[in-house]
């Protein structure tokens, strides 16, 4: 380290030389990398929900589509099946507060079995039974009740877009009696309402359910007992579909996952751009300095010496835009994620991103500068020399 | 001229046969013709010459920057023509000071960063280097000038700052190409002597290739060189 340290002034040096153009490249690899460390930061945001779905929970929805319901008297027949440990309905309720665009995911369950299909979530027990005690009560996620200053207690006038109250209404006052947390990680912004008190305060399709998750009693059996489900159904106005709710949220990831291949197509070309771009600034370098690698190697440096001078020169360079360009793609991560954390919680660059982008600023500087650094290499003292 | 203290030493540069071929096209040129010259150590040579005689070429072959076609070289007992590339620079770093017409000082670096430049390959610490190129540029008598970058320098303080750089690994051998074919008369004499003073009171053995007569007189041998084949003033 103290080896290569000590050539840091002579590489800082070459990069002063031309400081417009220096700056212009580096800025350059600065986009680049920015737009690397954003398109991470959305496929993490959308993968985060994949991650944290378990493998022993299946998902159970009508088999035309999750937009269609399905009657609730199917929890009592699904809860027979062998293999299913616990049964809980659910159902988009499509909430939001004071504002259309603050859309809160709302789902009404039964508390009891959310709770044991769930056992990530944790609550203390007394806000627990508060919550089982109060059918008008709810169950909220600590991102969202932060995000509002919502305290235990409080009475907060929830809309939904899709249902509505008996006497017309579209809001829906719900009580906080319970402030959730996901110490390994997840979405806190939801909220759980009693099913019992959403059917019968709705207005229309009573009765019926959006869906239901299964907690299975053994991993090696869900494949079964989701099997098992459909064929109970099929034939019925209201066939099903089951599967993990892992398999769920990818394929609902995956609708919306081409952003993230359109993003990382464009992320691509940019860096092919990026090569081309640092390869011709030191390219140029080198063709500018040809009489100083001839001193260089009269001095004594080696052929190989000034071939590896050439590359870390390069590698500074990408290093140094790449550096800050995933400085700023975490900085914006960190200003953003009040406003995307309604839209897309965990928002932000991951670890792995930035291993790798330092592998990717490696790669890049060692390919743009392989080209000069080998002309460098075969430069002849007495020929470079001659060069002003 | 000023009388040679080194007649009674040994060869430090021992040439014989020296055939220095350039291929242009299908045409040969012969720049050194089977040239056989002895340097003594501590020894103060001028080699005069027209332009294109091959002054320049035989001072390459000397200092490692070039091989020859055919004939030996031997510097300090060794082969310089057999080295590989490799040990040819190592050679150079360790025994063998270049000091160029146009000075080629690095323009980014300040004078003591130029200065350090071959220090950068040896196993010196930071401190050791520094050091080193402190008392480099002090006996130039550039002290004071360590943090300036070369365009913030006269022509003579550049090249001092380029003597400094060929004398602060302490080689035996110095190589001067045109030392003072950039300077004005004033500066050149400075820099002459500061050559004379590195011969006479650290020893140190100096080639010199030039135009100028006044220089030449500076040196206590002077050989004349012309289309390839060497005479020497008596």
């Amino acid at each position: 380290m103290i080896g290569v340290a000590k050539y840091l002034p002579l590489l800082a040096a070459s990069l002063r030389r031309k400081r417009l153009r220096t700056f212009f490249t580096v800025a350059s690899i600065l986009v680049a990398f920015l737009l690397f460390g954003l398109s991470e930061s959305m496929r993490f945001a959308l993968k985060a929900g994949v991650e944290v779905a378990g493998a022993d929970r299946l998902l159970t929805m009508h088999k035309v589509s999750f937009t269609q319901l399905l009657p609730a008297s199917y929890e009592n027949r699904i809860r027979a099946i062998d293999g299913v440990e616990a049964v809980t309905p659910q159902t988009w309720f499509g909430g939001w507060f004071q504002d259309e665009r603050n859309q809160i995911p709302t789902f009404p369950s039964d508390p009891a079995t959310y709770l044991r299909i769930y056992p990530e979530i944790r609550l203390p027990e007394d806000q627990q039974q508060a919550w089982f005690a109060d059918r008008a009560g709810v169950m909220v996620g600590r991102g969202i009740a932060d995000l509002y200053g919502w305290q235990l207690g409080d009475t907060v006038p929830l809309k939904s877009a899709i249902w509505r109250r008996e006497d017309g209404s579209e809001t829906w006052d719900v009580t906080v009696r319970a402030i959730y947390d996901l110490p390994d990680g997840g979405d806190t912004r939801q909220i759980v309402m009693h099913q019992e008190y959403f059917d019968e305060a709705k207005l229309q399709a009573k009765g019926l359910i959006g869906w239901y998750v299964i907690k299975v009693d053994s991993v090696d059996r869900a494949q079964k007992v989701g099997r098992d489900i459909d064929l109970m159904f099929a034939n019925s106005p209201a066939e099903t579909k089951t599967s993990s709710e892992r398999a769920m949220a990818q394929s609902f990831v995956n609708q919306i996952g081409n952003i993230g291949a359109i993003l990382s197509a464009i992320v691509g070309a940019v860096f092919f751009t990026m090569l081309l771009v640092t390869a011709n600034t030191i390219a140029q370098s080198v063709r500018e300095r040809t009489n100083e690698l001839g001193v260089l190697k009269t001095l004594g440096f080696s052929n190989p010496g000034v071939m590896g001078l050439v590359l870390a020169e390069s590698v500074l360079l990408t290093t140094l835009g790449g550096l800050l360009g995933m400085l700023c793609a975490w900085w914006l991560g960190v200003q953003f994620e009040p406003v995307l954390k309604q839209y897309l919680p965990g928002f932000r660059v991951p670890l792995d991103a930035f291993l790798k982008a330092v592998a990717i600023m490696l790669a890049l500087g060692l390919v743009a500068g392989a080209v000069p650094a080998w002309q460098a290499m075969r430069l002849r003292i007495v020929e470079a020399l001659r060069r002003e | 001229m000023s009388a040679s203290p080194a007649a009674a030493a040994p060869p430090i540069v021992r040439i014989r046969d020296l055939v220095k071929e350039y291929r242009r096209g299908a045409e040969v040129l012969r720049v050194l013709d089977g040239l056989s010259l002895d340097i003594k150590q501590g020894d103060f040579v001028a080699l005069m010459g027209p332009s294109g005689s091959g002054k320049s070429t035989l001072l390459n072959l000397i200092g490692g920057l070039d091989r020859p076609t055919s004939g030996s070289l031997e510097v300090e007992g060794l082969r310089v023509d057999q080295l590989t590339d490799a040990s040819l620079g190592r050679w150079r770093a360790d025994h063998v000071g270049f000091i160029f017409q146009m000075y080629n000082l690095l323009p980014v670096l300040t004078a003591e960063r130029n200065v350090e430049l071959p220090l950068l390959l040896t196993n010196l610490s930071r401190e050791q280097r520094m050091k080193r190129v402190a008392a480099a540029l002090s006996l130039v008598g550039l002290t004071q000038r360590a943090k300036h970058r070369p365009r913030e320098l006269s022509g003579g303080q550049e090249q001092r700052v380029g003597i400094a750089r060929a004398i602060v690994t302490d080689p035996t051998l110095l190589l001067c190409d045109e030392p003072t074919g950039d300077l004005d008369r004033k500066s050149g004499d400075e820099v002459l002597t500061l050559l004379e003073a590195l011969n006479d009171e650290y020893g140190k053995t100096i080639i010199m290739v030039t135009h100028d007569p006044h220089a030449a007189e500076r040196a206590h041998r002077v050989i004349h060189l012309d289309k390839g084949t060497l005479s020497e003033d008596s």
